[in-house]
Order: C-alpha cells, then sequence, then structure tokens
C-alpha cells in the first residue's frame, strides 16, 4: 500500500509515509471523542433498551425475570397502548396533508410577491420558533369554552360553543390544529426553497404553449418540479406529528378519557411515573420502528438535499 | 392589396384584452392577499392574546365582552405576579446555561470528526460514517429510559449535566459539517500541511474560519431545539431552581391550575421573547438554521 503510494510521489516518498501515519492518527484521534459519545450516549442505552425489553424490570425491584417477548404480546392486549397507537395516527393522519398542503398554498401564493413577501414569511414562521409549552398554555385559553375568544365568536354567530379540548371528540383535531398552526410556517420555507429551484423560463416556454392559467400552471409545472420537496416535507411532518407530547403533557395529560393518549406520553407515564421500565422499553422499541420507518427514507432525501 | 390590414384583426380585439386581464389581475391579487392575511390573522392571534392579556386585569380578562386593548393597564401587576411566584428569569438563565453548554460541547465534538470523516484516511472511517448516518435516525425518546436509568444510579438527576449529556453528540452537526468540509480545497490542506502545521492547527486555524456559516446555521438549530425542548428536561429535573423555559412554564400552569391568566401570560411572554426577539433580529439565519435541517 505504501509502496504504490511512495511511487505516484516519488520525491516526497518518506514523509509521505510519515504523512500517512500522522493522518490516520489524526484521524483516529479527531473521531475517537465523537465515537465514545455515540456508544455511550446511543448504542449502549439501545442494547439496554433492547434487553431490559424482555424483562419485567421495575426501578427500585429486587428481582428481574426474563420474560421473552411477554412485554410485546402484554403491548397488543393493552387497551391503554392501542388507544394511544392508534390516537398517534388519528393525529398524523390530520396533521400531515394540512400542514404539507397550507404550507405548499402559502408558498405558492408568497412565491410571486415582491414587496410583502419578507413581511408573510416573518409572521408565518413566527410559530417556529417560539416555545411551544407556553403557547399551548395561550391556546388553552384561547379555545377556553366561557372566556377564550374562538368561543365568543362562535357564540356571536350563533353557534353552540365548543368544548375543544374538553369533548372527546374534539380533542385531537384540535391538538393536530395548533401543532399544523406550529409547523406551517416551517414547511412553507422548505417548498419556498423548492419553488426558487424551478427555472423562470420553463414558465414562460408553457405560456407561449398555450398553458396560461394559475392552475394550469401549478399542475404541469410547479407540482411535478416540487416532487423532492414534497416528499421531504412529508417525511419530516409525519416524524414531527408522530411525535407529539408537548402539548398533550401541558393540556390535556392524555384526556378527557383517553381520547388524546398518545405513544410518547404512554412511554412516559410507563416509564417515568409508574417505572415499569421494562415494559416501557417495549413501547420505545415499537415506537422506534415506526420512525425509523419514515427515517428511512428521510435518511435517503436528506443525503441528497443539504448542499453545502 | 398588399396593404390590407391583416395583422389588424388581432390588434382590433387588444383594446378589450388588456382591461379584462388588468381586472382578473387585480381581483386574483385580490384573493391572494385576502387568503395570506386571514392566515396571518390566525398565526398571530395567539401572539396578541398573549401580550394583551398579559396587561389586563382579572375582571376584564373574565369579562364576557371582548375588548382587545385593556381599558386598566394591570401589567405592572401580572409581570410583578409572575416573576414573584415563580423565578422565571432563573428559567431563562437556565436555558440560557443548557443551551450554551450543549453547543459548545456539540461543536467541539463535531468538528474535528467531521473533518476526519471529510479529509483524512483512518480505519474504521466507513464504518463511523454509517454509525452518524444510524444515529440520525434515533430521537431522544428512545436512549431516554436507559440514560435515565443511568443517570439515577449515578446520583446525577437533577443537575445541569443531566440535562445536557445526552446531546453533547451530535450526528446531526457531523453530518452538516462533513458535507461542509468535504468541499474545502485539499491543496490548501496540503499546502498547511508543507508549511509545519499540525492537523489539529489545520482544523481550527484554517478550515473552521471557512466553515462560519454552517456553524452558524447550526448553531441557531440547536439552540432554538434545547431551548424548546421539554421532553428530557421533564424527565431528569424536578427541582424548579434547575428548570429550563418550557418546564417552568409546566411547573407555573401546573401552580396555578389555569385560574390566572394574567400571570400566566405574562410569564408565557417572558419565556417566549427571547427566542422571537432574536428570531426578529437575525430572520435569515433563522429561517436557514432551523429549516436546513428538518430534523427538530
Amino acid at each position: 500500500m505504501s509502496v504504490s503510494a511512495a511511487l505516484a510521489v516519488p520525491t516526497v516518498a518518506p514523509p509521505r509515509n510519515r504523512q500517512q501515519w500522522l493522518e490516520r492518527l489524526a484521524g483516529i484521534g479527531f473521531s475517537s471523542p465523537a465515537f465514545l459519545l455515540l456508544v455511550v450516549i446511543n448504542i449502549a442505552p439501545l442494547l439496554v433498551l433492547l434487553y431490559l425489553s424482555f424483562t419485567n424490570y421495575e426501578l427500585g425491584a429486587l428481582h428481574t425475570k426474563f420474560l421473552g417477548l411477554d412485554n410485546f404480546r402484554k403491548a397488543v392486549a393493552d387497551p391503554v397502548f392501542r388507544r394511544s397507537l392508534g390516537n398517534t395516527l388519528v393525529y398524523v393522519a390530520i396533521v400531515l396533508p394540512l400542514g404539507v398542503g397550507l404550507g405548499l398554498l402559502i408558498a405558492v401564493l408568497l412565491h410571486s410577491r415582491k414587496r410583502t413577501r419578507s413581511f408573510y414569511e416573518v409572521v408565518y414562521f413566527l410559530p417556529v420558533t417560539s416555545t411551544l409549552i407556553a403557547m399551548a398554555t395561550v391556546w388553552q385559553f384561547l379555545l377556553h369554552p366561557s372566556l377564550g375568544p374562538v368561543n365568543g365568536v362562535l357564540r356571536a354567530l350563533g353557534f353552540h360553543e365548543i368544548g375543544f379540548l374538553s369533548e372527546p371528540a374534539w380533542v385531537l383535531p384540535t391538538l393536530a390544529a395548533i401543532e399544523v398552526w406550529h409547523l406551517v410556517g416551517f414547511n412553507m420555507v422548505l417548498f419556498l426553497a423548492g419553488l426558487s429551484a424551478i427555472p423562470r423560463d420553463l414558465y414562460e416556454a408553457a405560456e407561449i404553449d398555450g398553458c396560461r392559467g394559475a392552475i394550469d400552471r401549478f399542475l404541469t409545472i410547479t407540482w411535478p418540479l416540487l416532487g423532492p420537496t414534497t416528499m421531504f416535507v412529508v417525511v419530516t411532518t409525519s416524524i414531527t406529528a408522530f411525535k407529539v407530547f408537548d402539548t398533550v403533557a401541558v393540556i390535556t395529560r392524555g384526556g378527557p378519557m383517553g381520547s388524546s393518549e398518545v405513544l410518547l406520553y404512554a412511554i412516559y407515564l410507563e416509564g417515568y411515573q409508574y417505572f415499569h421500565m421494562g415494559y416501557a422499553a417495549a413501547l420505545t422499541l415499537v415506537f422506534l420502528l415506526f420512525v425509523l420507518a419514515f427515517s428511512v427514507v428521510q435518511t435517503f432525501v436528506l443525503d441528497r438535499r443539504v448542499h453545502y | 392589396m398588399a396593404t390590407l390590414p391583416l395583422p389588424a384583426a388581432p390588434r382590433a380585439a387588444q383594446p378589450i384584452t388588456p382591461v379584462s386581464a388588468l381586472a382578473r389581475r387585480a381581483a386574483s391579487l385580490l384573493i391572494v392577499h385576502m387568503v395570506l392575511i386571514a392566515g396571518a390573522i390566525v398565526i398571530l392571534l395567539p401572539f396578541v392574546w398573549m401580550v394583551i392579556t398579559s396587561i389586563k386585569s382579572p375582571p376584564e380578562i373574565f369579562a364576557v365582552d371582548f375588548s382587545l386593548w385593556p381599558k386598566h393597564f394591570n401589567g405592572a401587576e401580572n409581570y410583578g405576579n409572575a416573576l414573584s411566584k415563580v423565578p422565571l428569569l432563573r428559567f431563562a438563565l437556565n436555558g440560557l446555561i443548557v443551551c450554551g453548554g450543549i453547543l459548545l460541547v456539540q461543536v467541539l465534538v463535531a468538528v474535528p470528526c467531521a473533518y476526519a470523516l471529510a479529509k483524512l484516511r483512518f480505519p474504521g472511517r466507513n464504518a463511523l460514517f454509517a454509525l452518524v448516518l444510524l444515529g440520525l435516525c434515533i430521537p431522544i425518546q428512545v436512549p431516554a429510559l436507559p440514560l435515565y436509568m443511568g443517570l439515577a444510579r449515578l446520583g446525577l438527576l437533577n443537575t445541569y449535566f443531566a440535562i445536557m449529556m445526552p446531546f453533547f453528540l451530535s450526528v446531526f452537526a457531523i453530518f452538516l459539517f462533513r458535507q461542509f468540509f468535504k468541499g474545502y480545497p485539499d491543496e490548501i490542506i496540503h499546502a498547511a500541511r508543507l508549511d509545519g502545521m499540525s492537523e489539529f492547527e489545520i482544523v481550527w486555524r484554517i478550515v473552521v474560519p471557512s466553515a462560519w456559516p454552517a456553524i452558524a446555521a447550526f448553531s441557531v438549530f440547536s439552540l432554538v431545539a434545547h431551548w424548546n425542548d421539554l421532553y428530557w428536561p421533564l424527565i431528569v429535573i424536578s427541582d424548579m431552581n434547575l428548570a429550563t423555559p418550557p418546564l417552568g412554564m409546566m411547573f407555573f400552569a401546573d401552580a396555578e391550575s389555569g385560574s390566572n391568566y394574567g400571570a400566566l401570560t405574562a410569564a408565557a411572554t417572558v419565556l417566549t421573547a427571547p427566542l422571537v426577539i432574536a428570531f426578529l433580529i437575525a430572520r435569515r439565519r433563522f429561517i436557514e438554521g432551523i429549516t436546513m435541517t428538518g430534523i427538530k
């Protein structure tokens, strides 16, 4: 190996060998802190998690039994877990089309604005930077049955007031709406970046070819060329929605009557409130499985998207 | 015959087209702005409501008829109330300490590793990069349980270290910086080596200054993510004096049980303000930093 290197650059042969040796040493030295942290923070915990999921370990328990797959069988039969997973998927099913669709709509409308664009951009992006927990408290107030202005408007229009966060049928859609409010600006910016990558002459060419209406233009050029961006936005929105926790923890705590129990909240309760570590580990693995399914696609797309 | 105005036919139609086109353009512009403004109102409503409620007095907050602007300015009482009931400024300071500590270690660890992955040949490089890609897919909620047990066994719960530790390694930073470093010209690195610079000096004195945009964008991403994170601090912190802003907000909301909206919104305003103000000052950097990732 060093022979071929020496032949390639014969004049600097001896330092080249030393250089190679130094390079290896530097490479190992530079990457070892990261590698050690990777082992401590990710790899070892993952192995421990896997082991725990086969046991009935509880924090502070004296005896731990090996259960095999019992935790997973228990999960399948557990009404709380089934409801949590179902609610989480319903939540994703509401957030995904709204978050992506509205993000795309705003981006398309904004893209052709010149003077007002940066103003709208700042407004729509504001929720992304805000602290969701604090804003969730404000939303709770806004949607309050008697004190909130939203129900005030409904009353003024002659409708009945709605218990957005107290009626089981309304809770998940309401939490999903708050999530859409929180992430639509993020999706908008991703779509705007995708839109500015579409060459302008394509639109001119299409116009010459008789493609005149805005909707025509959108369907023949914008939508197909936005494909990769849309794909990316769909994946990130799914993962974000699947990880719903904050609003549930601070506003509803799974209620009323379990109608807003979600997967991460169930894991949080089992693991850190009831200390059923073994069972929580099994649920975490189920959670990971879902995220991985989304993430495999994401890493794939991300690799092509980040162009630094 | 030759002067027959053949092209005149389309021209005759023209006086109609521009007017109708103009009208249509104006109408579509109107619709576009109406949609955008309606959306903007929904987006801004919670912020406006938060700030206004934080300066209203309780009778006005609970009044049945809504008024946007308060008749009696009660801001001093509400903010004073919030500040005296919970250590709000302490929460903000904790947020600053935690975010700063995390970011510092993240950059110190990720930069050399990313440089090694991008520019140095060493055994195990491809395996390490594969692990980094794998790590991108694992959210904090997955290793959280074993990490919590480990920290509990070591007696490290309720410490700044416990809040920061799982985030010391950012595989995303490694991935991002590696992409950036890969584009750095090899010739300059070779020249620096011939000048007798060590690899350590090359990284921190030559490559890093050129990677400033990537580091700035990552910093914004990291700060926003960890200032707003609730899940992990909720698990490892029960001492209110160590609470980060979201956790502090949650303590406060629990303690008030949702009755004192004036103080509650005052607290929300104080804890949301730092990031929002920073965002308004450095808009481009924020939008760039947060969206370059897609990972939250």
